[in-house]
């Protein structure tokens, strides 16, 4: 397409064309009218001006006959500006007037007529200019005829200045409009053919490309600006998208490789079924993990898309904090590690129940790992103590540990996916568990937190009471 | 080191200590597209002792599942020419009531919900494990005889009513908790049967996710020991690489 014909297949410039006929076309049925009504008004005064002269002259020769008429015509004939008078006997012969060379039987008949003439005074100078004249034939008594009429050329000007007025305006009005118009365009196109731009670079894989604003506010910019929100969370996603492959890629290799290492070894070295066995029954739980792995990456990415969201009821959270403490009180126990649980029920929450107790159970899995037995320092066995409580709008699932507790400065990232801190590589686990509480979190409109317990390590889920509210705007 | 997964149809001596679940021989239909798995589970069932067949579309699948007298099927959730859940709903609309156990890659909380909506009897994600598949096949299987609707249930000379909440094992009386009444009467139920971790947790605790540790395993441990400990015959056995299975030894 070329740039022009873009141009004129605009929104923008189809609109101006609209207004513009309509514009037009108005202003030519107003000048119109002006000039008709300008006209008739004028024909309607010189009718009446002859009809009073006439009365008039006619007066006169019935006072005085047809001497003092000739007289009375013969001044006011002189006058400057004066109408156009003629009085001739009944045979045509002229008498007295200003008029002269009207066609042949123009005085036979009385009443009103448009006529041709000369006046007698250019054609007694030798000029012969035609006019025009609207005039009145009588017939006195006795014979003689009176004509008097008045110069149409005056209502004519006038008619063809307005006529001509009309016809500039409208051209200007024309021109302007298009101009206007396609300076608005031209404008409108500009910007929209950035935004363009920057989509094609976008979609090419830059994703860091953003919308121009003009910053005068108006639609355009509105709409640019819901882009770029739009555009910035896209970034984030994939961003996000990127570092879980990356992260899977480099997690899930190592168990993948030694799962392959041991498979291979077992195939060469293997001397009875009892080590075949051995090598098969490690190679099922070293895919199980994987599984395992898989699984709750997954979850977090569902949980991080919003997907669960339609999946939420209203449910107790003390009797989620009792039921997750419940589970896990033997494991702790086993462990030296008395665990506690400070919730007083109802606790009314609204969320995905499934979700949210499995994060709490992450974090209380998390504590028992890391738990160290206080006894190092006073005797005192090691606690855990699971919270369930309502603060403001918020309900508050904590888990206090007096283990080794998380470097501040680690504390960002060991909610991240797969990241554990290097002291804690030895111990099992995917590295999962905090990234899943996070996710859980944030679907819920929460947020997960990581603070000191001195000593150990206080993780807590803060949540929206009545779960999500749906992002706005 | 056999387990019950052992699928090799060899029986080694050494394995007799171990607990047997009680197996009666069941009629299965396998309902799966992909013909390595449906061959691999059709020889795995033959193995432990089952009839098994396996249709590879939805339409045969239906086909063979009307008239094929078949104790409980095996359904994948996607299908070519009817879904793995339309299979079920034609069933059920024709009032087949042949517990179905579906499978599924999707795998999500939700998507279980829907498979068990659908008139599903239960559900379980791939990759799955073939034990954990067969406790579960077993386990419907023997729903149908109605055996939860007795209100005292007996092991050997342990005895657990389920109204007055009282266990006893011959005349010694033993205190549960709550959690640990209702992990005992899951296990009681089940009987004779395999019953895997993963089954406790969505049973007991109504929990469908992984608690990474094996919480479940110290929690059977502390039932162990509260009813088991001081008598000659355990009641309770671990089943490696599978679950675990109460049973009376001395049968």
């Amino acid at each position: 397409m070329t740039a022009l014909g873009k141009l004129f297949r605009t929104t923008t410039f189809k609109l101006t064309l609209v207004y513009l006929t309509v514009f037009a076309l108005f202003a030519a049925f107003l000048l119109g009218y002006f000039a008709l009504n300008t006209r008739r008004l004028i024909t309607e005064q010189i009718t009446d001006t002859v009809n009073a002269e006439i009365t008039g002259l006619s007066e006169q020769y019935r006072l005085g006959g047809i001497r003092r008429l000739v007289v009375v015509v013969d001044s006011r004939a002189r006058r400057p500006g004066s109408s156009l008078y003629l009085v001739t006997t009944f045979a045509g012969e002229s008498l007295a007037g200003n008029v002269t060379s009207l066609p042949p039987g123009t005085l036979d008949n009385p009443g009103w007529t448009e006529t041709v003439y000369r006046r007698l005074d250019e054609a007694e100078a030798g000029e012969h200019p035609e006019h025009h004249a609207l005039a009145r034939v009588f017939q006195l008594p006795g014979g003689f005829r009176l004509l008097v009429g008045r110069d149409l050329d005056e209502r004519e000007r006038l008619y063809n200045i307005v006529l001509s007025a009309g016809r500039w305006s409208i051209a200007i009005v024309i021109v302007l409009g298009l101009a206007g118009g396609l300076f608005v365009t031209r404008r409108v196109l500009r910007r929209v053919d950035a935004m363009t731009e920057t989509t094609r670079t976008i979609m090419h894989g830059e994703l860091g490309g953003r919308l121009p604003v003009a910053g005068t506010g108006d639609e355009l910019d509105r709409l640019a600006e819901n882009l770029n929100l739009m555009l910035e969370r896209i970034e984030t996603l994939m961003h996000g998208l990127k570092e879980v492959s990356d992260n899977i890629a480099h997690d899930l290799k190592t168990p993948l490789t030694r799962l392959r290492n041991r498979a291979e070894q077992a195939l060469r070295s293997a001397e009875n079924e009892t080590e075949y066995r051995a090598a098969l029954d490690s190679t099922i739980e070293e895919s199980d993990g994987l599984i395992r792995t898989f699984n709750a990456l997954l979850m977090i990415a569902r949980a991080e898309s919003g997907h669960t969201r339609d999946d939420m009821s209203e449910f107790d959270a003390a009797e989620i904090a009792h039921d997750v403490g419940e589970l896990y009180e033997p494991l702790a126990e086993e462990k030296g590690i008395v665990l506690k649980v400070e919730a007083r029920s109802p606790t009314p929450l609204k969320g995905n129940r499934e979700l949210i107790s499995q994060a709490l159970a992450n974090l209380v899995d998390n504590s028992i790992k890391y738990a160290q037995p206080r006894d190092l320092i006073n005797g005192a066995p090691a606690e855990i103590t699971v919270c369930a409580l309502s603060e403001g709008d918020r309900i508050l699932l904590t888990v206090a540990d007096s283990g080794p507790g998380i470097p501040e400065a680690d504390r960002g990232r060991v909610v991240e996916r797969f990241v554990r801190l290097e002291q804690s590589r030895s111990q099992p686990g995917s590295g999962l568990g905090l990234s899943l509480a996070s996710a859980v979190a944030r679907l819920h409109g929460g947020e997960l937190t990581l603070t000191d317990n001195q000593p150990g390590l206080k993780s807590i889920i803060a949540l929206p009471r009545g779960g999500p509210v749906q992002i706005a705007g | 080191m056999a387990t019950y997964a052992d699928i090799s149809g060899r029986r080694p001596s050494r394995r007799t200590a171990e607990a047997q679940p009680d197996r009666v021989t069941m009629r299965l239909l396998v309902i799966e597209d992909d013909r390595d798995a449906a061959d691999y589970l059709v020889k795995a069932f033959r193995e432990v002792g089952h009839v098994a067949d396996a249709a590879t579309d939805g339409d045969d699948g239906l086909a063979m599942a009307l008239d094929g007298q078949y104790d409980v099927l095996i359904v994948d959730r996607m299908l070519p020419k009817r879904d793995g859940l339309a299979v079920i709903g034609a069933l059920r609309a024709k009032g087949m009531e042949t517990p179905a156990l579906i499978l599924s890659a999707l795998g999500q909380v939700d998507d279980r919900v829907k498979g068990l909506r659908a008139g599903g009897d239960d559900y379980l994600p791939k990759p799955y494990s073939f034990s954990e598949l067969l406790a579960r096949v077993e386990v419907l299987a023997r729903r149908r005889v109605g055996r939860s609707e007795e209100t005292v249930l007996r092991v050997g000379n342990l005895e657990l009513d389920r109204l007055s909440h009282q266990v006893h094992r011959g005349e010694e009386e033993i205190t549960l908790q709550p959690r640990e009444f209702r992990l005992l009467e899951y296990l009681m139920q089940h009987a004779g049967q395999v019953v895997t971790r993963t089954m406790l947790l969505e049973n007991v605790w109504d929990y469908h996710f992984d608690p990474q540790t094996n919480v479940i395993d110290v929690h059977i441990s502390r039932l162990r020991s509260k009813i088991d400990k001081g008598f000659s015959q355990p009641l309770l056995h671990t089943i490696r690489g599978a679950g675990y299975m109460i049973r009376d030894g001395a049968r």
